[in-house]
């Protein structure tokens, strides 16, 4: 499989990352050398082998169902570009 | 005291305990150093008064018998752990200017057992490359240089930073972090010790995250035994990461022993790849006939998915990266770029357009590609089944070994700019992304020189959970390969 420069454009998009006409024309044939590469993994016969999620098996722990953290609002709003009244602010969302 | 910097952890520790040196002294002479070593470009942040305040800390105490284990020891903290107060930014300039209002849990187990701070440490961006020149500070320079020339080396990558302060002796011992050699690579470019332990030994929580099933932390400094008090105080069980392991920390340092009589060195028959050169399968042989003398058997193991583990690295690890990179939206922190009467939509793309770099965006766009529709099964999935045939490998092999050795990387350090293709650069972590997917416990340690004099390591995989016997065969060479070679100063 090899990607077009509208599919390029696409994962653009959907990975939120304005592009240059001449951004988009270089990334076609390194991401094409890249998924070439990869591609390789084609060759071994995964059949029947379950996908690796967890590298150390472990469960999920679960911890009792109390607050344990909070009232930081000031804290988590400290770095924000733009924070106002309390909260982040962004740009007009709704007209 | 400059003599100070050139002392190991374990000596900086006994010395200022037996009252030969107090800890101020040891925090002015290496904030002097890190000062005066500013064309290294190895730190990013300076913060020589944290480390005096942990010094003065340690001071007081002394002679009270209250001492914690790193009591009095200044450490480089590399540029991805979440320090209170202090610029965090992975080397990134999405991140520029952020100051976490927290303290990542590994740098505060290291707080708590008394050691100070130099300052931040200068990496890839995102922990991103092999060679530290994708930082938004610029390259990392390394101490070390060929033979006769004066052409600017990296240091390695990501934790170029961090290897190259170890080394110019601008700091005793760092943090490190290794996703698919990033700990381990820097460390054999520079010939210096860093260990990746098993992963969920170190927390997480406080690290920027770059592909979470594959992040750990470790520490890199001088010596083995130095690299086994710094992980004793970073490791340990922490709630607040899920994947944390909830055990007791080993006593690396007490059970340190190179007497491996009795254990079997599995050498895998599939690292010997083309076009690594000579004087680097030379130093494998060496380094096996070093753990024959230490004891130990060396038996040949078969690791046959090995050529699949970096084009299954670079499916996983831009996948979590695409999914935990997400989150610089310009709206919680760092960099905004809202576009004149630009929508919501727009300030994201064009925040990320001016903060990440393209080797950031690279990742992110091959790992949005392989977890879109469509393609999802055929390339994430695919690599997962993969990771489990790797992680299967080596299962069987510790059935027929303790430990296995290897070089660490397929070359010595290369010059700045040398390297363009994104390909080429990824081929460095070869030897190191297999125990990275399979979670294990990893070290380099320096085993000599090349013909152009720069320093190559030697690299032993353990069994999940035996950080001891990496630790141990590690010592054992470096008992054995008695690499005291420094760069000379010219920086």
């Amino acid at each position: 499989m090899s990607v077009s420069s509208e599919q390029v454009r696409h994962i653009a998009k959907l990975a939120r990352i304005a592009m240059s006409e001449e951004e988009l024309d270089r990334l076609v044939p390194e991401l094409n050398n890249i998924l070439g590469w990869v591609e390789q993994l084609g060759e071994v016969n995964t059949d029947g082998i379950e996908p690796l999620t967890a590298v150390i098996d472990q469960k999920l722990r679960l911890r009792d169902d109390v607050v344990n953290d909070g009232d930081v609002r000031d804290d988590v709003l400290a770095n924000a570009p733009d924070a106002q009244h309390g909260f982040f602010a962004v740009p007009k969302v709704i007209e | 005291m400059s003599e100070l910097t050139a002392k190991t952890i374990a000596e900086l520790r006994d010395g200022f305990r037996a009252g030969d040196f107090s800890a101020r002294e040891i925090a002015e002479s290496f904030n002097a150093a890190v000062a005066a070593a500013k064309l290294l470009n190895a730190y990013t942040v300076e913060t020589p008064e944290d480390a005096l305040a942990a010094a003065e800390a340690a001071d007081k105490v002394r002679g009270t018998g209250g001492l914690s284990s790193l009591a009095g020891i200044p450490l480089g903290i590399k540029d991805l752990f979440a320090t209170r107060g202090v610029d965090t930014t992975a080397g990134s300039r999405i991140l520029k200017g952020f100051k976490p209002r927290y303290e990542s849990t590994v740098t505060a187990n290291l707080r708590k057992a008394g050691a100070g701070m130099l300052g931040k440490l200068n990496m890839d961006e995102f922990a991103m490359g092999s060679s530290n020149e994708t930082s938004t500070y610029g390259p990392v320079i390394s101490p070390w240089r060929r033979k006769g020339s004066n052409v600017g080396l990296t240091p390695g990558g990501s934790s170029g930073g961090s290897a190259a302060a170890v080394a110019a002796q601008i700091a005793p011992g760092v943090t490190g972090t290794d996703t698919g050699g990033s700990i381990r690579q820097p460390a054999a470019f520079v010939g210096i010790s860093g260990i990746k332990p098993t992963y969920g030994r170190c927390s997480r929580w406080g690290i920027v995250s770059f592909a979470s099933s594959l992040d750990q932390a470790g520490p890199m400094a001088k010596s083995v035994r130095d690299c086994a008090i710094l992980l004793e105080a970073m490791a340990g069980f922490d709630p607040k990461d899920s994947t944390s392991l909830d055990l007791a920390v080993p006593q690396w340092e007490a059970n340190l022993s190179s007497d491996l009589r009795g254990k079997r060195v599995g050498i895998p028959k599939e690292y010997r790849i083309d076009g690594v050169p000579a004087d680097i399968n030379a130093l494998w042989d060496k380094g096996i006939e070093w753990l024959k003398d230490a004891g130990a058997t060396p038996v040949e193991i078969s690791l046959p998915h090995t050529k699949y583990a970096l084009p299954t690295y670079y499916i996983i690890a831009p996948a979590e990266a695409s999914s935990n990179l997400a989150r610089y939206d310009g709206v919680r922190y760092g960099l905004r770029d809202t576009p004149e009467g630009g929508n919501l939509d727009a300030m994201y793309s064009a925040t990320r357009a001016d903060g990440f770099g393209a080797e950031v965006k690279r990742r992110i766009m091959i790992g949005t590609y392989v977890l879109s529709a469509g393609f999802y099964d055929a390339y994430f999935t695919k690599a997962q089944r993969v990771r489990a045939l790797i992680k299967q490998d080596f299962a069987k092999a510790f059935e027929q070994c303790d430990v296995i050795l290897t070089p660490t990387a397929p070359s010595a350090a290369f010059g700045i700019g040398e390297t363009t293709d994104p390909l080429a650069m990824y081929l460095n972590d070869v030897f190191a992304v297999p125990a990275s997917l399979a979670g294990l416990p990893a070290m380099s340690v320096p085993g000599g020189l090349d013909g152009q004099g720069l320093p190559l390591g030697l690299h032993l995989i353990g069994n999940e959970l035996d950080e001891q016997m990496v630790l141990n065969a590690g010592l054992a060479i470096e008992e054995r390969a008695g690499f005291t070679a420094r760069p000379e100063k010219w920086w």
